[in-house]
Order: C-alpha cells, then sequence, then structure tokens
C-alpha cells in the first residue's frame, strides 16, 4: 500500500470537484489537493448535462424571481435561506465560466443569450448549444491544469473514507490500472461523486453514476437526507433512456400524445397559447410533465415502441436552421439512436430517472455532520431541490457549491490536527482486506443479476407514483438483495489490473444501500410532494406532518432509521403551487 | 460500471471477436470469440456488455455516457477507429466483428490502452485562456459576437476519445508528435477572441513535435466523432508558426475583440 499526504482529497473529477479543485488553490496555493476520480475527469457525468445553466442576467429577471421558481418548483421543500445564498451566487459564476472561456451562446451583439426552461417565470438559462455540461466541464478541466498544486489521481477508485478521532483523514483508493491500494491522507475530504440514477434500469446516467460517495458517507454515520425524491427527466429515449435536453421544450417543440393531442392542457399546465408562455404546457416543471405521461399510458393514449410506450416530442416546426443551431447534439442523438431527424420527424420519448434531488446531508456550506466531510453537487443534499429540481439548477449548483466546498475545506485544514498516521494504516487494512475477499470470491450471483433485480424493483416499486404494497415490496427485495450481495458476488476476474468487474461489485454494494435508503423514505413520506406522489390515500401535499426533511441513518446489515427534521422557510410560506394559466394567475394577483 | 442489457427481438446473433490482453497472464495478445444476440439498434458497446454480463466478465473496457459524449469508449472496431456506441452490430452482421483497442497506444489490459502520455500532450498547449485584459467577475461577461465564436467553435467540439491518434500514422511512427487532439485545443484558444496565450504557447506549436510533425494525412479528421478538423487547426498553425518566424505575426494577427 502507497501513502500520499495531501491537504484536501476531493473525490470526484466532475464540475464540482474541479470547482471545488480550483477554489482551494486560489484559497491557498500552497495547499496540495488530490483531485481523486474513478475515470479521467473530462469523462465525468457533467458531461452529457445538455439544456443549460441558471443565472439570472436579463433586465427583466430579479434574484426573487429565481428564487421563487427554486422555491415554489421544490414544492417548499427547500431550505429558503440555501436557496437565496445560492441564487445570488449562481450569475457570478456563470460569469467567471465565461471568463475561463466557456463558448457561452451569444446574441449578434456578442452578450450572453438565456434560453426558457421548465419551471422558470423568465428565461435566465445560460447555454452553450445543446452542449453546455460537456462545455462548462472542459473548461474547469482545461483550466484546472494551470493549478500546479492540484494533482490528479485519473482513474482510482475510493473505496472507503479513513475516520479517527471523530473527523475524516483519508480516504483509500484502489489505482485501476494496477489494482494496487493507495492511502490518501488528508484533513479534509470533498465529496463530489455525483449522483445514483443508475440504481434504476431506465435512466438518463452514465454507467458511473452508481452512488459510490453517498455509500462512503452513509456507511461512516452521516445521513443521506430527502432520498425519496428522485427525478424523473420526461423526454429520453425509450429503451435507452438517452436524455432528449428540456432545451428542446425551451426552444419551443411541444409534446403530443398518439392522437396528435398536446396533453399537457388536460393536467393543469393549459393554455395552449400564447407560446411560449412562462410556466405553462411544455414549460411546466419535470415532475409534472412525467407524471402527466403516466396518466396518458393509463389512459392508452401513448405510442407504442419497441421499448415500451412514448409520447412525440414535436420540433418540426422549429425549422432545420433552428435546430442545427441551438440543438446539434439533439439532432445527431435522434438519428443515431432513434432513427430519427427531428427536422422531419417527432422524437418518441418517456420519462427516465434523472437525478437524486437528495443525498449526503450537509449544512448550506456543504458541511457534513462529519468533522472534515464536505459533499457538493447532486451527491450531496444542500437544500436547494427540495421535492423537486428546477432544470439548469444543478450545473449552477456544482459550480456555486463545488466552490463553496473548496473554500470551506482550504479554512478548516488550516487548524486542523495532524492525521493519526498508525491507526489510519490499521483502518486501510482493514478495508484492502474486505476487498479482498470481495475480489477472491469464487461463488454467488454474477454482479449483473443483483444489478439487474435491483434496477428492476426499484422501476416496479419506486417510480412516478408510489404505494404502500409496492413500497413494502421494494424495501423487503432491497433487504434481500443486500444479503444476496454481502453472501458474495461471483466474479470471473482474478487480475489486479484494469478489473472492472471488482469495481462494478464495490459500487453495486453502494447502489442497494443507497437504493434502500430511498424506498424506506418513500415509504415513510405519507403524503405526495414534487417528485414524490402517491396512490394510496396519500395523494395531497401535507404540509401539518410533511413539511419537513426525511433522514437516512444506516443501522448496519439492518433497515435505515429514518426521521425528520425541520424545512428553514423564511420569506415564502407554502403555498399551493400552480402552473399554466392558474400560474400566471397567482402571480399578477 | 453498470449497464443496460439489450433486449434481442429479432433472434439474430453475431460474432463478436475481441483482442485480449492480461499483463499478468499473457505474453502476448490473443482473439477471443462470443456469439451475441442483438437487435436493430444494439451498439457494439452494447454487445461487449452483454460478453461482460453474460460469458465472460473479465472481458475489460471502458465505457459510460453510451451517449458519444464522455469519449470513453473508442476501440478499433474492423480496424476504423470509433466510438463503440456510436457503432451498431447491425452493420456488421452477417460477417463478425472485430474489436480491438485503439492503435498507437500501448495496452493496459483487453481493450484499454494506456492514455497517460496523451494528458500529458494536452496539459503542454496550455489549454486555458491566458486573457487580453486583466476582468474581475463584477466587470461582467466579455463580448463575443458569433462570428468570433465561430472562429473557435468547433475546436471546442473534442471529446478527447483519441480516434485521432489511433488514425494518424505520425504518432504511430513518432510518439513524441503532440498530436491532432492537443494542437486542435491549441488552436481552440488561440483562435480565442478573449485570448493572447499565442506566445506562451508558440515553442509547443513551432517545434518538431508540434504542428511541423504534421505529414497532412488528414485521416484524424474524417473518423472525428465530433465534426472538429483537428488537420485545419493544425495546417493553419503552419501558417502562424511561419509567420512567427519571420516575425510578422503580430503585425498581421492582432488580437483584441474581446471587450
Amino acid at each position: 500500500m502507497e501513502t500520499i499526504d495531501s491537504d484536501i482529497v476531493i473525490v470526484g473529477g466532475g464540475g464540482a470537484g474541479l470547482r471545488a479543485a480550483i477554489a482551494a488553490q486560489e484559497a491557498d496555493p500552497k495547499l496540495k489537493v488530490a483531485l481523486v476520480s474513478k475515470v479521467v475527469p473530462m469523462r465525468s457525468h457533467t458531461v452529457a448535462a445538455e439544456g443549460g445553466s441558471a443565472g439570472v442576467i436579463r433586465d427583466d429577471d430579479s434574484l426573487d424571481n429565481h428564487f421563487d421558481d427554486t422555491v415554489s418548483g421544490g414544492d417548499w421543500l427547500c431550505d429558503q435561506d440555501v436557496v437565496r445564498f445560492f441564487v445570488e451566487r449562481c450569475t457570478e459564476e456563470m460569469v467567471r465560466l465565461e471568463h475561463w472561456g466557456c463558448p457561452w451562446s451569444r446574441k449578434d451583439d456578442g452578450s450572453i443569450n438565456v434560453r426558457f426552461f421548465g419551471g422558470m417565470k423568465v428565461q435566465r438559462t445560460w447555454f452553450a448549444a445543446d452542449k453546455t455540461g460537456f462545455h462548462m466541464l472542459h473548461t474547469l478541466f482545461q483550466t484546472s491544469l494551470k493549478y500546479p498544486g492540484i494533482q490528479r489521481f485519473d482513474e482510482f477508485f475510493v473505496a472507503e473514507l479513513l475516520v479517527e478521532d471523530g473527523r475524516v483523514q483519508g480516504v483509500l483508493a484502489i489505482e485501476i490500472a494496477t489494482g494496487k491500494f493507495f492511502l490518501l491522507r488528508a484533513k479534509a475530504v470533498i465529496l463530489a461523486t455525483g449522483g445514483a440514477g443508475r440504481v434504476y434500469s431506465q435512466n438518463t446516467n452514465a454507467g458511473i453514476v452508481t452512488g459510490d460517495g453517498m455509500g462512503l458517507a452513509y456507511r461512516h454515520g452521516v445521513a443521506l437526507r430527502d432520498m425519496e425524491f428522485v427525478q424523473y427527466h420526461p423526454t429520453a429515449l425509450p429503451g435507452s433512456g438517452i436524455l432528449i435536453t428540456e432545451g428542446c421544450r425551451g426552444e419551443g417543440a411541444i409534446l403530443t400524445n398518439k392522437d396528435g393531442h398536446r396533453y399537457l392542457q388536460d393536467y393543469g399546465l393549459g393554455p395552449l397559447d400564447p407560446w411560449p408562455r412562462p410556466k405553462a404546457m411544455e414549460l411546466g416543471p419535470r415532475d409534472r410533465l412525467s407524471q402527466a405521461f403516466w396518466h396518458e399510458e393509463r389512459k392508452g393514449n401513448t405510442l407504442t415502441t419497441r421499448h415500451g410506450s412514448a409520447v412525440n416530442l414535436d420540433l418540426r416546426h422549429l425549422g432545420a436552421k433552428k435546430i442545427h443551431e441551438r440543438l446539434p447534439l439533439i439532432t445527431e442523438v435522434a438519428k443515431t439512436f432513434a432513427g430519427i431527424d427531428p427536422v422531419h420527424d417527432p422524437i418518441p420519448v418517456r420519462p427516465a430517472v434523472h437525478y437524486t434531488m437528495g443525498g449526503i446531508a450537509t449544512n448550506g456550506r456543504t458541511e457534513t455532520s462529519l468533522p472534515g466531510l464536505y459533499a457538493a453537487g447532486e451527491c450531496s443534499s444542500v437544500g436547494i431541490h427540495g421535492a423537486n429540481r428546477l432544470g439548469s439548477n444543478s450545473l449552477s449548483e456544482i459550480v456555486v457549491f463545488g466552490r463553496v466546498a473548496g473554500e470551506a475545506a482550504a479554512q478548516y485544514v488550516r487548524s486542523a490536527g495532524a492525521t493519526s498516521a498508525a491507526s489510519l494504516e490499521r483502518q486501510a487494512q482493514a478495508a484492502v482486506t474486505r476487498l479482498e475477499a470481495l475480489h477472491q470470491h469464487e461463488r454467488g450471483e454474477r454482479v449483473a443479476v443483483l444489478r439487474e433485480a435491483l434496477g428492476e424493483c426499484m422501476e416496479k416499486n419506486v417510480g412516478i407514483y408510489r404505494e404502500e404494497s409496492g413500497l413494502a415490496e421494494a424495501c423487503s427485495t432491497l433487504a434481500e438483495l443486500r444479503a444476496r450481495w454481502r453472501a458474495g458476488v461471483k466474479l470471473d476476474d482474478r487480475s489486479r489490473a484494469f478489473n472492472t468487474e471488482w469495481l462494478s461489485a464495490i459500487e453495486l454494494g453502494s447502489m442497494l444501500e443507497v437504493a434502500e435508503a430511498m424506498a424506506h423514505s418513500a415509504r415513510e413520506r405519507k403524503e405526495s410532494r414534487g417528485a414524490h406522489q402517491r396512490l394510496d390515500g396519500y395523494t395531497e401535499r401535507d404540509d401539518e406532518r410533511f413539511l419537513v426533511h426525511t433522514l437516512a441513518e444506516r443501522r448496519g446489515d439492518e433497515a435505515p432509521a429514518i426521521s425528520h427534521r425541520p424545512v428553514v422557510i423564511t420569506t415564502s410560506a407554502p403555498r399551493a403551487r400552480s402552473y399554466g394559466g392558474a400560474g400566471t394567475k397567482a402571480i399578477l394577483t | 460500471m453498470t449497464d443496460t442489457t439489450p433486449t434481442p427481438a429479432t433472434g439474430r446473433t453475431i460474432e463478436i471477436e475481441c483482442l485480449r490482453f492480461n499483463p499478468e497472464t499473457d505474453s502476448a495478445p490473443r482473439f477471443q470469440s462470443w456469439q451475441v444476440p442483438f437487435d436493430d439498434d444494439t451498439s457494439v458497446l452494447q454487445g461487449l456488455q452483454y460478453i461482460k454480463d453474460h460469458f465472460d466478465g473479465s472481458l475489460t473496457f471502458r465505457w459510460s455516457c453510451r451517449m458519444a459524449i464522455c469519449g470513453s469508449c473508442g476501440k478499433m472496431i474492423n480496424g476504423v477507429p470509433q466510438l463503440s456506441c456510436h457503432a451498431f452490430l447491425r452493420d456488421y452482421w452477417p460477417n463478425k466483428v472485430r474489436v480491438e483497442p485503439l492503435a498507437n497506444f500501448a495496452i493496459v489490459r483487453d481493450l484499454v490502452v494506456d492514455q497517460n502520455e496523451f494528458l500529458d500532450k494536452l496539459e503542454s498547449v496550455k489549454p486555458w485562456i491566458q486573457p487580453c485584459e486583466n476582468r474581475s467577475v463584477a466587470d461582467g461577461p466579455s463580448r463575443q459576437t458569433p462570428a468570433q465564436l465561430d472562429q473557435y467553435y468547433q475546436f471546442s467540439q473534442c471529446i478527447n476519445c483519441l480516434l485521432c491518434y489511433a488514425a494518424c500514422p505520425q504518432v504511430g511512427l513518432k510518439p513524441e508528435f503532440i498530436g491532432p487532439a492537443a494542437l486542435a485545443l491549441m488552436h481552440r484558444y488561440n483562435a480565442d477572441s478573449r485570448d493572447r496565450g499565442w506566445e506562451a504557447r508558440a515553442d509547443v506549436a513551432n517545434a518538431e513535435e508540434g504542428v511541423w510533425g504534421c505529414t497532412l494525412v488528414g485521416y484524424c479528421s474524417e473518423v472525428c466523432p465530433k465534426g472538429v478538423d483537428p488537420a485545419h487547426a493544425i495546417n493553419q498553425n503552419k501558417v502562424n508558426s511561419t509567420m512567427d518566424y519571420f516575425g510578422v505575426r503580430k503585425l498581421l494577427a492582432p488580437k483584441g475583440g474581446a471587450r
């Protein structure tokens, strides 16, 4: 086992991790920052974000608007102090990215262009065509190269946090190319590992989005918060789950059922015209659109494809020029993966799991309950998304809170004591023994068998609509799958070098625990709010009992303990969430 | 690293032949074949995932986004550098499809190549904005017209998938050649109206391993899955490099436009 000393270890090299690394360097260039990623940073899932990133810049917009859209979009489960902090910092982060070279789309005069996005009153979404995440990630990665204090550990898999004297003091990582173990000591650790969408079989996420960081923190006593809120994106390709950006609708695409009817008007999202009308029809929020699909499917109004039911996303009226200029990636993706040219034919789409609103519980400054441990980006629950994330707030989140985490960790290491060498080594060795045993296991089920069972269980029971019987089934199935995983998975691969089967077995361990936190959290939330909708007598939002966060705490091999905590309300008292014509009325009055 | 197993509806199968190499047990690479069920939209990547899930968990390859944007899954597919998520089994059937690691790179294991030298080359071109003027965030965004954006935009599309390195004969003959993707990225910043970093990057551009290492084969641009034209970027910089040599570049190509 090799030992590396740094001041801060950042786990994850996507947007949040890179932004944290740069912030820590700018706070103190003498700090040694170890940036550890299981892929090369530019492969991180940030790369796949398409539509854009929120930041108030138009004269007809305001921070209050961004605050209101976020809080009402989140069905009042957002911590309003944190949302305020967030919206005040989005624009400066977008400007900073611009100064670092991000190729934001422009108006003719060279100023920044912004597009409409779901659930917004005013255009606020900065975009770089429909490759916004790609451009932000590459800009951050390339900018990070100028800081000599950032030492990268590309393709290192972090398998364990090392905690001693009540504070985190490092991580144990596997160098994927060789299978060698590395003990990375540090006074602070930032988790920026992304979400956990891969626990569902139909999802828009890259293969690496397996909830690793959530699992790491959870196993060390940090609660996972609001895990029942899993966002379905209403427009993904059936079968593959590949994302077709909300930017399509922002640019004017419409959704129709098998009869060509714009069905969203039947679900409180009308009227049809005038178009585009903020917060109406296709510019409604993701939870409402995904739920409308579910109802259309039940009514038999959806199209049948080889990969299940779908509706049509129609861009044709935008014309070839606009489609090619604003949505080039979507055009390419639709052609390649669905055989559809959106200039001439509508794209068949259906909802797929997209984003985990919940995550590692942090305060509004990214600190977890474990001293020295910070979390930022999708793996965290910092308090801004509530029950349903507003589209284009996640790219803003990774830079706003990535920066906060980098600065907070830099501040913390100044006063943190030295790491405890001998005991860390003992702990790391114990983890190595566990991981070696997994590596050498010769009996049991294949990784793929358990993973498929997990994905099906979540789709069936913890989907767009939930009920007690399905959630109870999910809880018992997940407990059983965890037991089967503990009994050992059978690996064909006994090698050390680039053993991805071994890594996928470790990932599966985290996925099962994160999924269990989702199912139990959902079962205990006996109301319907945002992305969590129940059919079994709890069909309404219940602010009396459930205007609270859910905390899932790990209890070893047992089911997690679920408790609730108050939500921070500062200025916006909960009221009905209204979209479409009703929403306009509500705003005007 | 999980995946989505394809559901074969057509009942067809295809032979996938993969190069195998394990540094711990093999003295030389070998080939191994499997019969894999596939559908009209099954990618080569999904074929590999099927093998790993059902036949042999030790087959090793990189992949992630499965939608041609992360750049992880490049392979030689029937001798052509391609993203394996972007190549479809239907196009090879009824013949077999042969999958090998990207050419011109050392093999780490099976279909995985060593990309460390590439990453060093990428860093060597100093691919970050060296600003024309010191603007603070309070000054707001720089102006950049759509025409100025066009000057570098296509070169900012590179996903670092390394297909161009596998296609480039010079990379094979002369490993120190900085190569297409890194030189295209250098040009991406040089051509940006907000940047004045040419001088800082000139040593790399002007060197034998820089733009002059390119022999103008142009296969790099042909295999690029994102429509980047690295050959064009490199040869445009041969002009810049020549003007640099004669000391006229500064006079003819003043930077600016970012206000």
